[in-house]
């Protein structure tokens, strides 16, 4: 037997190397990489999804790219890290990805069970039913015996048992991994109803040939709060996402958009001065430039522009601001100030 | 380690300091190596054991199992041992993802025994269209990857076959739909457990009668047509007791309601498109197992068997067979474990399985990654350690015992 000691020297050596756990400085890896790696689904419609030139686009990925905006100045460095319900937070505990944006339910058990640090609520959702007219159901209650097609290691999976227990029905689950599954087999007939967020029937129902045959029921089972999450042991990091969120927020309560930020520079309204840069020092604050914010709304834009952009109602996904509205217009949308 | 006798060692060397020494000593050398690649073995696994703690402590998360005794929340359909609610606790769910598990192992190795005997077999067929056919049905399973002919089943059955509304019916009862294909269930009654009693009863009749009748034969040659009185005994027997405690079995019929078909049994398209896949893809590996097997005994015992005034048949099971069995057995144990290892490709078609159960979902709603993913790899090993031990018993029982 031949024996080479610098081989097993080595390997030991790349082993170390390997296993050195990165956990703080989130920021600094990010800038020494120069991308930023996004934890997204892999593909709703309006909300994650690439096109034919493979560039991802949706509401969650306009997050991603406000975040890479900030941290790196170009919104266009980012990498998508796609991920099933089951994957997702693997995936960002194990350092795959250094922010989560992907339509995930800020729950108790994720919070302090999983260890996430949640940032915030940048889509106020919750747990419907779709169905084909030709069933002739009208209501929720009416679905006992039904089979089900459920995403699993989801909220929702967990809202939909809790449901018919609580209404003492019966269904069968077909538990499928992505919203793609999901559409197959609902339309092949596996089962007579898809349940997910509602925002997520929308868009996946966009996709239909025959969009205006299946209805949304009624009922919304859930209160699905759905917002960004990081790993825990690093707060600035968590900051950073936090404000990254509230800053396309109050962009859109103070009028700032991505034409106009430019003129909004020389503004009169100290929240706006501070808010782009030209005033205090909270870019330092946070590790950032000056101008983190003003890149996120020259580059991707505030809340409604992402909205509408995406899956607003001019959009094929068509929702409703409704509870996503400003707090100013009777919706739930609310940034502390910036002060 | 073997030690080699003082006679043949190698000169020793006796120049150079002790280490030099030793290195160039066979024997010692060796056992230097050894030591060193287990402590450096030793050092990489308590190194790796040490960043799980330091990584699992910085994100603030506590090595425990006691998320297996709450609520697992979420429903499993598919679950014919186990009753089992979302209000059931973690460590039932992983039950139901065991029993899955093992059922679909277990019809899988009984279909792919059967099948890859009967391909092992067409193959070496003199016709040459069976043998041909068989050949290439072989060579295309064998080479794609199984994940795919379990999602291509699958597809096949939920996107060809029609709704349950326009499922085709078989007959009265019988029913074929993309959710499943629908049989009537046994009901068994009041007294059925006599007739199971009676089934034993016969089963340990006719291993007294074997052992009898093999006696005889090797007592006085006399031999006794021992298959068909055996069949006789169980069928008569169980028969006659089923009659006499008044026929205590009764069938749940399918019938359609509202969604779905309610009542009888359900198998499943999940179910289906794992097993048949499972069952086809392993059965095309053991044919050609088995054709090794059959080849390997050489054509002069066959001939030698014959001479001896055996029929064909006689010659089949006498001489043959239990000499290509012992070709045969070793490499079928390591199918079966790969059989029962596949089925953790359930995932891809969502059968609730042990990966899916405890391994995916649980995992999923406790964040317990670590934990979930040790069980489910304890659980595989059990699995392969209990096959391998089966299957070594089988073939030292099949071995060669010489007389």
């Amino acid at each position: 037997m031949k024996f080479k000691p610098t081989l097993i020297l080595s390997a030991a050596t790349l082993a170390l190397g390997i296993t050195s756990g990165a956990q703080a400085g989130t920021l600094e890896d990010v800038q020494k990489r120069g991308s930023l790696n996004c934890v997204v689904s892999t593909g709703v419609p309006g909300f994650a999804y690439t096109d034919e030139s493979g560039e991802w686009h949706g509401f969650d990925v306009d997050f991603c790219r406000a975040t890479a905006a900030a941290v790196l100045g170009d919104a266009k460095k980012i990498k998508a890290v796609t991920s099933t319900g089951k994957t997702r937070f693997t995936l960002l505990n194990s350092a795959e990805g250094d922010v989560l944006w992907r339509n995930t339910t800020i729950t108790f058990s994720r919070d302090v069970g999983v260890k996430l640090r949640f940032h915030g609520v940048n889509y106020y959702d919750g747990q419907g039913f779709l169905v084909s007219k030709d069933l002739g159901v009208n209501s929720a209650k009416e679905l006992d015996g039904a089979s089900v097609c459920i995403q699993t290691g989801t909220t929702t999976e967990l809202n939909l048992a809790d449901y018919f227990f609580a209404n003492g029905m019966k269904y069968e689950a077909v538990p499928i991994e992505t919203n793609d599954e999901g559409r197959q087999n609902y339309l092949a007939g596996r089962c007579d109803v898809y349940t997910t967020d509602a925002s997520g029937l929308a868009a996946t129902r966009s996709t239909f040939t025959d969009p205006a045959n299946h209805i949304i029921l009624p009922e919304i089972i859930s209160k699905e709060p759905l917002g960004p999450a990081t790993r825990h042991g690093d707060d600035q990091w968590s900051d950073i996402v936090t404000w990254v969120y509230y800053a396309t927020v109050t962009a859109e309560e103070k009028g700032v958009t991505q034409a106009n930020v430019d003129e909004m520079k020389s503004s009169k309204d100290p929240e706006i001065l501070r808010l782009l840069g030209v005033e205090g020092n909270q870019g330092e604050e946070l590790g950032l430039p000056a101008d983190w914010a003003y890149q996120i709304i020259k580059q991707v834009g505030n809340y409604g522009e992402i909205f509408d952009r995406n899956i607003g109602p001019n959009t094929p996904i068509g929702l409703e601001r409704g509870l996503n509205a400003l707090w100013t217009e009777g919706g739930l949308q609310y940034s502390p100030p910036f002060r | 380690m073997n030690s080699t006798p003082a006679t043949t060692a190698p000169p020793v060397d006796t120049s150079g300091n002790v280490i030099t020494r030793l290195w160039r000593h066979e024997e010692s050398r060796s056992v230097i190596i050894q030591i060193v690649t287990m402590v450096v073995l030793f050092a990489l696994l308590a190194l790796a054991a040490r960043n799980v703690a330091i990584n699992l402590e910085a994100i603030g998360k506590e090595f425990s199992f006691d998320f297996l005794w709450s609520t697992a929340a979420y429903d499993i359909t598919f679950s014919p041992f186990i009753e089992y609610t979302s209000r059931d606790t973690h460590m039932r769910a992983m039950w139901v993802g065991i029993g899955n598990t093992l059922l679909v192992a277990v019809c899988g190795i009984i279909l792919a025994s059967i099948l890859g005997f009967l391909m092992g077999v067409m193959r070496l067929s003199k016709n040459w269209l069976v043998s041909r056919i068989v050949y290439c049905v072989i060579e295309f399973t064998r080479n794609v990857p199984v994940l795919l002919h379990i999602l291509l089943i699958h597809g096949v059955i939920v996107t060809t076959l029609p709704p349950p509304k326009q499922a085709i019916p078989l007959g009265e009862h019988f029913f074929i739909s993309n959710r499943g294909f629908f049989v009537p269930a046994p009901v068994f009654e009041e007294g059925f457990w006599l007739v199971v009693m009676a089934f034993i009863a016969a089963i340990v009749a006719i291993v007294f009668f074997k052992r009898w009748a093999k006696k005889v034969q090797d007592a006085t040659g006399k031999i006794y047509p021992v298959f068909w009185i055996s069949l006789g005994l169980l069928v008569g027997f169980t028969g006659l007791m089923f009659l006499l405690t008044g026929m205590p079995l009764s069938w749940d019929f399918p019938v359609l309601k509202g969604f779905n078909y309610k009542g009888g049994m359900a198998l499943r398209p999940e179910f289906l498109a794992l097993w048949l896949a499972l069952s086809y893809y392993t059965a095309s590996f053991i044919a050609e197992i088995v054709r090794g097997g059959i080849i390997s005994v050489s054509h002069g015992q066959t001939e030698a068997a014959r001479a001896l005034g055996l029929r064909q048949n006689r010659v089949l099971q006498l001489v043959v067979v239990p000499q290509a069995l012992r070709v045969i057995i070793p490499p079928l144990a390591s199918q079966y474990l790969n059989l029962t290892k596949n089925s953790s490709l359930a995932i891809a078609i969502g059968y609730m399985d042990v990966v899916a159960t405890i391994g995916g979902i649980s995992l999923m709603q406790t964040g317990k990654e670590m934990e979930t993913m040790s069980i489910v790899i304890v659980i595989y090993l059990i699995f392969s350690l209990t096959i391998s031990a089966i299957m070594n018993w089988f073939n030292r029982r099949m071995k060669l015992v010489a007389r």
